[in-house]
């Protein structure tokens, strides 16, 4: 495997890749449900002693 | 399956000499430390050894200095061993339930240090403005400049992040530190690394690669000590009994990780002699240049941003009282922080033998960077809101709000410079200086300050610092100092690079380099009245520590509004 190919599947479906799962962190973090439970978890440095 | 793994991690660690007690044959008594004990002792034999058969006189001289080292805490280990009857229970854990005392130490070390590479730095800065102070050969600029970058950054910031990432792994975890006395090995095996690559800079050791000076055999007990600090911190996070990892925790996880990787394909070396200082890097040229810039601008979005990102993320709220703006916004700062900052090194290398592809790649990512790092000072800032009073009443919020401020500032200001046209004007000069120390004063500085300003009387169980006043001389010493500082920078650094691209009608440059350096003189002196001022703080800060730890409370006046007026009788 020489510079060019690493590079070209680092440019292609490297980058497809990254992207996919950076859009699906996103959608995940905002789905429809998530704030009550992101307000609890907030709570959990106060929670604690 | 969690479970299973932590029974494995933990047999694993007992087996290899971190139990608590070793168990002496026969006696049927057991000594605190003994194999530990035993271990620093050939630890110290071996760099007899190696003293005694050094390649060069720089090693020979760097051995004799660890096995010193190595032989006082021997004998620290031995006044300190008891022999206590085996099946005598003894524990780290202190009475809130939690490993303390390894964070009790760091926060100690962390003022400590912070205190030497503040110095170290008022020092350079005078050397700047009077070469006279640079004494041959081990007190020189070139000598003591990265005797101070490591300290701040490394022993100052290293050990406010291990202190704090421990404290807070467990709060946050409900379970107390993984791996018994592997948190006293992470912490006094950083100490040794500290002192091994500071010494060794007065020593002349160096490899050439900022922010990662030391030499190969230094690289490689760093190395150890990481993984270590890697265990106890994953150890917690697999015994946790909280389901949801805190965020502050991710961020402390992403920086112990990529620091663990930086470190390990930066500093890929092969040493000439295995008894000698000189190695040579794995790569060559301008790959060479490319992975030491990797290296460095994730040095400084993994150790300096997102470690004390976690830090953010747990004290703010917690003196703030109330919980981050939105816990939402803080993962979706995190996850973009991370695909991002990988990216931008590059920017360090405008204009050279790299690739024009991969310069504007790191400038396009630098950029980008812009809004995970606005998104995160916007979440730290409006966690106040609500509570805005705080920043009047109290001193240690004042000092968090700044350094998110100063977050945001620096932040703003780097991408900035990673335009290439801005890159060109700004590039060697001291506005990159101005830029570092915004960023590390203000941002790393105060966010450490007001987290040790927090942790202390909990830590030693005090009801209350020793003076909110002296809190307050801190707050302002060390934000004039910084403002000074890096006002100073801007228009030294400007001026500078004026200077430099200064052609006449005829096309010669105007002005020679040392005309360049003497214009410089002024704002060197500024400088370091901008740095004495942010030492003095950090001594203010030190004597405040001290009496609270000695349990002194100061007689003074509070803060106007700090506690509720007295209404009169109706």
């Amino acid at each position: 495997m020489d510079y060019q190919t690493m590079r070209t599947f680092a440019d292609s479906w490297g980058l497809l890749f990254m992207v996919i799962v950076f859009v699906g962190v996103v959608a995940y973090t905002f789905r429809p449900g998530s704030k009550k439970e992101a307000d609890k978890i907030a709570r959990i440095p106060l929670d604690e002693d | 399956m969690r479970l299973r793994l932590l029974a494995f991690c933990r047999l694993v660690c007992e087996t290899c000499c971190f139990s608590d007690r070793v168990r002496l044959p026969d006696w049927g008594i057991s000594m605190r430390f003994g194999v530990e004990t035993i271990a620093v002792g050939i630890g110290a034999f071996l760099a007899l050894l190696g003293a005694a058969f050094a390649r060069d006189s720089m090693f020979e001289a760097h051995m004799w200095v660890l096995f010193f080292v190595l032989l006082c805490s021997v004998a620290v280990l031995l006044r300190n061993a008891s022999f206590s009857t085996a099946g005598a229970q003894s524990g780290n854990l202190s009475e809130s339930g939690y490993f303390d005392e390894v964070v009790k130490y760091g926060t100690i070390a962390t003022l400590f240090w912070g205190v030497i590479g503040f110095t170290v730095g008022v020092a350079a800065a005078a050397q700047l403005a009077f070469p006279d102070l640079n004494i041959e050969p081990w007190f020189n600029f070139g000598r003591l400049r990265p005797v101070h970058t490591s300290a701040v950054v490394f022993a100052f910031g290293g050990n406010a992040l291990i202190a704090t990432s421990f404290y807070v792994v467990q709060r946050t975890c409900r379970a107390s530190l993984f791996g018994g006395n592997l948190a006293w090995f992470v912490f006094w095996g950083y100490q040794l690394f500290i002192v091994m690559a500071a010494t060794g800079y007065l020593l002349g050791i160096t490899q050439s690669r900022e922010y990662a000076e030391p030499e190969w055999y230094v690289d490689l007990w760093l190395t150890l000590v990481w993984v270590a600090y890697l265990v106890v911190f994953m150890g917690t996070l697999v015994k946790r009994k909280e389901p949801h990892i805190y965020v502050a925790n991710w961020f402390y996880l992403a920086f112990i990780i990529t620091i663990a990787m930086l470190h390990i394909v930066n500093n890929l070396a092969v040493p000439v002699s295995f008894l000698g200082t000189k190695s040579y890097s794995a790569f060559a040229g301008v790959q060479d240049a490319l992975t030491q810039w990797w290296y460095g601008h994730n040095a400084v979005g993994f150790f300096l941003t997102a470690g004390f990102l976690g830090m953010m993320y747990y004290f703010i709220p917690k003196q703030a009282g109330r919980p981050v703006y939105s816990y939402r916004l803080s993962i979706i700062h995190f996850w973009s922080l991370i695909f991002l900052y990988i990216w931008a090194g590059p920017h360090h290398l405008h204009y050279t033998a790299l690739p024009d592809w991969a310069q504007t790649l790191g400038m396009v990512f630098s950029i980008m960077l812009w809004m995970p790092s606005w998104g995160g000072m916007i979440n730290g800032l409006m966690t106040l809101s609500g509570a805005w009073d705080k920043i009047r009443t109290d001193p240690i919020i004042r000092m968090m709000v700044i350094s998110v401020a100063f977050y945001g500032m620096s932040t703003f200001e780097g991408p900035v410079m990673s335009i290439k046209a801005v890159n060109s004007l700004s590039h060697y000069t001291d506005w990159t200086i101005g830029h570092v120390h915004s960023g590390a004063l203000g941002w790393v500085g105060m966010i450490s300050f007001g987290a040790i300003y927090y942790l202390v009387p909990k830590l030693w169980f005090r009801p209350q610092l020793y003076s909110l006043r002296l809190v307050n001389w801190h707050f302002w010493l060390a934000t004039l100092g910084i403002v000074v500082y890096a006002a100073v920078m801007w228009v030294a650094g400007i001026q500078q690079g004026l200077m430099w691209r200064e052609y006449d009608d005829q096309g010669f440059l105007v002005y020679s380099f040392a005309e360049t350096v003497a214009a410089m003189k002024p704002y060197y002196i500024l400088r370091t009245v901008g740095g004495i001022m942010y030492l003095s703080g950090g001594l203010v800060m030190a004597y405040n520590i001290f009496m609270t730890i000695r349990g002194h409370v100061r007689k003074e006046t509070p803060i106007p509004g700090s506690v509720p007026a007295m209404q009169a009788a109706q």
